[in-house]
């Protein structure tokens, strides 16, 4: 898509989401804002993907962000919206640019437990840390929006035209990054890091911009997911949230930077629909949809997006067009 | 005249076998040079070598008067070194166009931007102007992975000449081409690299390919130099006929692999 087509698109997809917030029940606004705090987190997850790393401890970071929106509340007498949001990105660009420095040096299967002990250390430190609420967390302080204090409903509100903000500008961002020679590089390295290294670029620089785009984005959805919720605990670091982010990472996709928020549109709209139908079985629903999702939809269900406009485009152009053979092609391969 | 690349007593163990031992050697400008020998000999080690891929177990490789020994792969082509593989390293999954354009955004600076997009105007013209020079343009927009032997050697030996080196290796650039098109595609490898004025020095089994484009082969055998000077003379000395042109010979009777 042309770049002002996109920028049109996120304006408009934008623009929509914060004014159908008006009439949405308070149950689905509360939805939307979990749906694109826990999308903030995937598009991490598959930036770090496109680049063939997995990290199994992305909740590391997403607690990081709801504890420093906590912390800041409780401790520092913070309470506004954008200060205490400030501080999630703080927090996440802080500790993102001092564990990536070790995080960089790692690959594959290496990269992803290392990111799961990292994650799990912060889970031991915070359930066993009385001040802090130990394993049943805290609550935390209701946020006030430049200097006001509003109701619960309002508040709400305005928690939810932020988040539509914020996931827009990350949009945009993100679809930069992924356009831009750091993120081609990122999709480079997945295919050949010594080629990487032979032009000159240290592969550590690209994995490290990558973990840290990861980081802030998953302290920006824990930072909103906190105040959504207004109440976190240690939980938000453990393996299983961390798991849950890869799950939507491959439901959604990691084709486009819009892909994990369908994903995990889809995911809360199941779990939400499945934990109604079968309290106890939601999980085997979930399990059910991401194996249908792997075999018919191996790249995710943005693909069917992609080859929908695949589709569309080659019906305009009439047949592909052909590539003119030269002598070299002929005989060999 | 200085040398570009000075290269003294360069030696790599792999435990108990001497991969290259004592290396000695000196590169000049504009040199085209070729280096020849059987398999194991130790070709692809120096060179290796020489781009930062294996450090050496002892010896000095001096690039423009400065030690490039212990530089890792990135500083020896920052430093003006470039290489292409004997099996092309590209990036598959993009098209011809987006490799080149990724070369030169990479080459560019040491921290590629961010926002700022791959694709833009000058990026594009100069990765077509780099295309053409190697006969591969009307590909630029297929995806590598469909692309033949030949035009994946072509667009490898085309993205290491982008940061406009001083010295080019080229690793075997005709292994995996077929025989009647050999001598095409190093005519267009040639004609690409002279434009730009850099020494080359290509690994090369083929005695015809060596003939006709090197002015000066440096032979290996088990490790070690064995003869070093103008193709001519070389390729006339006794132990290189009987240890690696003989060999080379018998080889492409057999219809060997010439790895």
């Amino acid at each position: 898509m042309p770049e002002k087509n996109f920028n049109i698109t996120i304006i408009a997809a934008t623009l929509l989401l914060i004014t159908v917030g008006f009439i949405l029940p308070g149950w689905l606004t509360f939805l939307t804002i979990s749906i694109l705090a826990k999308a903030l987190v995937v598009v991490g997850v598959a930036v770090l993907m496109r680049g063939g790393i997995v990290s199994f401890g992305q909740g590391l970071y997403y607690c990081i962000g709801a504890y420093a929106v906590g912390l800041g509340g409780k401790f520092l007498g913070i309470t506004d919206l954008l200060g205490l949001m400030f501080l999630a990105l703080v927090a996440g660009l802080v500790s993102g640019s001092l564990l990536g420095l070790l995080m960089k040096r790692y690959r594959e299967i290496f990269f992803a437990m290392f990111s799961l002990a990292l994650s799990m250390i912060l889970f031991g430190v915070l359930s066993k840390s009385q001040l802090l609420g130990s394993t049943d967390g805290f609550t935390i302080v209701k946020p006030t929006i430049l200097g006001a204090t509003l109701s619960t409903d309002n508040a709400n509100h305005a928690i939810y035209i932020f988040a539509c903000l914020l996931s827009g500008i990350v949009i945009w961002l993100g679809q930069r990054y992924l356009r831009s020679p750091m993120g081609f590089a990122g999709e480079a390295l997945r295919d050949n890091e010594v080629r990487v290294e032979y032009l000159g670029v240290a592969p550590e620089t690209i994995i490290y911009t990558k973990y840290l785009i990861a980081s802030v984005t998953a302290s920006l959805g824990g930072g909103l997911m906190a105040l959504t919720l207004g109440h976190i605990g240690p939980e938000m670091a453990y393996w299983s949230q961390s798991g849950e982010f890869i799950f939507i990472a491959l439901l959604g996709g990691t084709s486009h930077i819009a892909a994990p928020f369908v994903g995990t549109a889809v995911f809360e709209f199941i779990r939400t629909f499945a934990l109604e139908l079968a309290p106890n079985a939601w999980q085997i629903i979930l399990g059910v949809v991401l194996i249908f999702i792997i075999i018919f939809f191996p790249s995710g269900i943005w693909s069917l997006f992609s080859s929908l406009k695949e589709k569309l485009r080659s019906g305009e152009s009439g047949s592909p067009s052909k590539t003119p053979s030269v002598d070299l092609k002929k005989g060999d391969s | 005249m200085n040398p570009i690349l000075e290269v003294k007593n360069l030696t790599k163990n792999f435990g108990a076998v001497v991969a290259a031992g004592d290396i000695n050697v000196d590169i000049y400008e504009n040199e085209i040079i070729a280096v020849i020998g059987s398999n194991g000999a130790g070709k692809t080690t120096f060179v290796n070598m020489v781009t930062g891929y294996l450090k050496p177990s002892s010896g000095k490789i001096l690039f423009e008067d400065a030690d490039i020994t212990a530089y890792p792969p990135r500083k020896v082509t920052r430093a003006g070194i470039c290489r292409s593989f004997q099996i092309a390293q590209l990036f598959p999954e993009l098209s011809v166009l987006e490799n080149m354009m990724i070369a030169f955004s990479l080459t560019a600076s040491r921290w590629p931007s961010v926002l700022q997009p791959l694709r833009n105007n000058k990026t594009a013209e100069n990765s077509f102007t780099v295309l053409k020079n190697f006969n591969i343009d009307m590909y630029a927009n297929d995806p590598v992975a469909s692309l033949a032997q030949g035009v994946r050697k072509l667009l490898d030996i085309a993205m290491a000449m982008v940061s406009k080196p001083s010295l080019l290796l080229l690793d075997e650039p005709t292994s995996g081409v077929a025989i009647e098109e050999k001598f095409e595609l190093m005519d267009t490898v040639m004609n690409g690299v002279l434009q730009s004025g850099a020494s080359t020095m290509f690994i090369e089994h083929d005695m015809d390919i060596v003939e006709r484009y090197a002015n000066r082969v440096i032979a290996f055998y088990e490790g070690r130099i064995i003869a070093d000077g103008p193709t001519a003379e070389v390729l006339q000395e006794p132990t290189v006929k009987e240890f690696i042109v003989g060999e080379d010979i018998a080889h492409q009777e057999g219809g060997g692999l010439n790895a």
